[in-house]
């Protein structure tokens, strides 16, 4: 099979980690919906920081702690251009997609009242449902649920159905986790505002293969994590439309986030800093932004070609596998492959294909409710990334194989 | 009593030395797996009415039910699970805790998990459960243990 215009080799030497073995056998990472792996240039930037300008940030007078400040809202630019957002101030750093589903669900705690409603979706990341029901629970506001459907999409009619007067606010994923559908998020979008609500779109699992313009999508709030983007952990971004952040009481108090601090009164920064109390992820903040630049040197749409020729390949490998089934066949999906095999628990193949050097995740995935839906206590998904191989993915159907036969 | 209660602690022991005794003729982890799988197959099954929720261990990726009796003054451990490698793990769980004495239960160690090569089923992390299982029939046999008291 011919790859797509992608010097594989080149790319897979920026990874230092892809070299290592496993279990005696070279590491076969496909586990890049969960954390994708760090190319040396993000791992240098982490190096150069503590080595060279390690300092607190906005704060201090001298160069050290300028530098710092200076690279940080750097990256903070950098990623205000990724996304296309208008201004660098709806960019807040946060330590990841739960922390920034937090923060703004948090802020809505002074926007709901006993009657309004809010819409979620069957296939959402426990991160993107826990927050809210403690939302409802605080304000009374009522939660709906979009309905999934056996192809692992969203019922859209239904959600049209669930969508009225009431409804203050709309969250679900951009893809989702456990399947890969990449979810309509434009007519989602479009049509709660017809509404009047706002919406919040989970984009962790779409960030690394889908570049999104917030401008052109109108959406309210984006959260990503940068470790799922070639990015460290611990770092991540809440986009907010100005207006709305504006409006959204700070979640931390804190350093950072002031203006005046008395005893009677305090009053607030300005944005970003309203949102980002305490001193940040200086360093994460720094190589996410690198992370960043990495990605879009390679290209979002030669990413999205190769992995997708990845996903065909792999489907139709696993396919030949008697008893294979897979969840989640929607036309539109992102490089994810969420499977069982008759009869076996996907604990049991995830641990054999292990001792084989493949990392697959097993289990709900963080989204039980599609757990439920399909009966099923879990699965094996495999998630592939741009440095992945069709070499790689023989060696874990191979792997599969065997694992069946042991299994039988 | 005291007598008794050190024979069936030794004999756990003893126990536990036979199976370490048995996975050191395997020379690789494919062995083990393949030999952890077959115990899980020969599992004597649960009673079907003690597979509840109730009885289901919290922590792990795959059900674990285990249902605990006091017979004659022992312990007696009947378990169950829906991934067969777990249920090889129950298995060499319950060969060495059933149908011992409270006390012994609770004085014996788990070192051979290690000496067996199934040390990375101990990590707490790892969500199999096997650290909650252990908890779970020393519990049993902790409460056994108060109403012998
Ligand atoms: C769709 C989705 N939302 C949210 C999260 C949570 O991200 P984090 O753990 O980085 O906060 C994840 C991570 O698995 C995810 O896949």
């Amino acid at each position: 099979m011919e790859l797509s215009n992608l010097d594989i080799e080149k790319i897979r030497a920026d990874f230092p980690i892809l070299s290592r073995k496993v279990n005696g056998h070279p590491l076969v990472y496909f586990d890049n919906a969960a954390t994708s792996q760090t190319p040396k240039a993000v791992i240098d930037a982490i190096v150069e920081y503590y080595e060279g300008y390690n300092a607190n940030i906005h704060r201090g007078v001298h160069s050290l702690s300028q530098e710092a400040t200076d690279a940080y809202e750097e990256a903070r630019e950098t990623i205000r251009a990724h996304f296309n957002a208008q201004k660098k101030e709806e960019i807040i750093f946060t330590s990841g997609t739960t922390h920034g589903i937090n923060l703004v669900a948090n802020g809505f705690a002074s926007e709901l009242k006993t009657g309004d409603e809010v819409i979620v979706s069957a296939l959402e990341h426990h991160s993107n449902i826990v927050p809210w029901q403690m939302l409802c629970e605080k304000t009374g506001a009522q939660l709906k649920v979009i309905p999934m459907t056996e192809s692992g999409e969203l019922d859209i009619e239904a959600f049209e159905d669930l969508l009225n007067k009431n409804t203050k606010l709309v969250f679900v994923n951009h893809v989702s986790n456990a399947l890969g559908t990449v979810n309509p998020i434009q007519k989602i979008i479009t049509d709660a505002h017809q509404k009047g609500a706002a919406v919040l779109i989970d984009g962790a699992q779409a960030a690394p293969h889908i570049k999104a313009d917030v401008q052109a999508l109108d959406v309210d709030f984006y959260v990503v994590s940068g470790h799922k983007m070639c990015g460290p952990t611990g770092v991540g971004v809440l986009y907010g439309k100005e207006e709305w952040l504006n409006k959204l009481p700070p979640y931390q108090g804190g350093g950072e986030m002031i203006d005046q601090v008395t005893f009677e009164k305090t009053t607030y920064a300005g944005l970003p800093h309203k949102f980002e109390a305490g001193t940040p992820n200086i360093c994460g903040g720094i190589a996410f932004g690198k992370a960043i630049d990495y990605l879009n040197e390679i290209g979002f749409e030669t990413i999205a070609a190769y992995e997708h020729e990845l996903l065909t390949y792999a489907t139709a490998q696993l396919l030949e596998i008697e008893g294979v089934k897979i969840y989640g066949t929607s036309k539109e999906k992102t490089a994810v492959i969420s499977f069982n095999i008759e009869g076996i628990h996907p604990y049991d193949i995830g641990t054999i294909i292990d001792k084989l050097g493949i990392a697959v995740r097993t289990g709900h995935h963080c989204a039980q409710p599609i757990m439920d839906y399909y009966k099923i206590p879990g699965t094996v998904r495999a998630s592939f990334s741009f440095y992945n191989t069709k070499e790689e993915i023989d060696a874990f159907v191979q792997a599969v194989k065997r694992a069946k036969i042991m299994l039988s | 009593m005291k007598q008794k209660r050190t024979n069936s602690l030794s004999n756990i022991k003893v126990i536990q030395e036979e199976i370490v005794e048995e996975f050191e003729m395997f020379d690789d982890w494919m062995q083990r797996y393949e030999y952890m799988i077959e115990l899980g197959k020969s599992l004597p099954l649960i009673d079907e009415q003690y597979k509840t929720e109730e009885n289901i261990i919290k922590g792990c990726q795959s059900k674990v039910w285990v249902h605990a009796d006091m017979q004659d003054g022992k312990v007696v451990f009947t378990a169950d699970s829906d991934a067969i490698i777990t249920k090889g793990i129950i298995a060499i769980l319950i060969r060495v805790f059933s149908n011992q004495e409270p006390q012994a239960i609770l004085d014996a160690n788990t070192d051979f998990i290690d000496e067996i090569g199934l040390k990375e089923h101990l990590s707490p992390t790892r969500a199999n459960g096997l650290v909650s299982m252990i908890k779970q029939l020393k519990m049993y046999a902790l409460a056994y243990q108060t109403k012998v008291n």
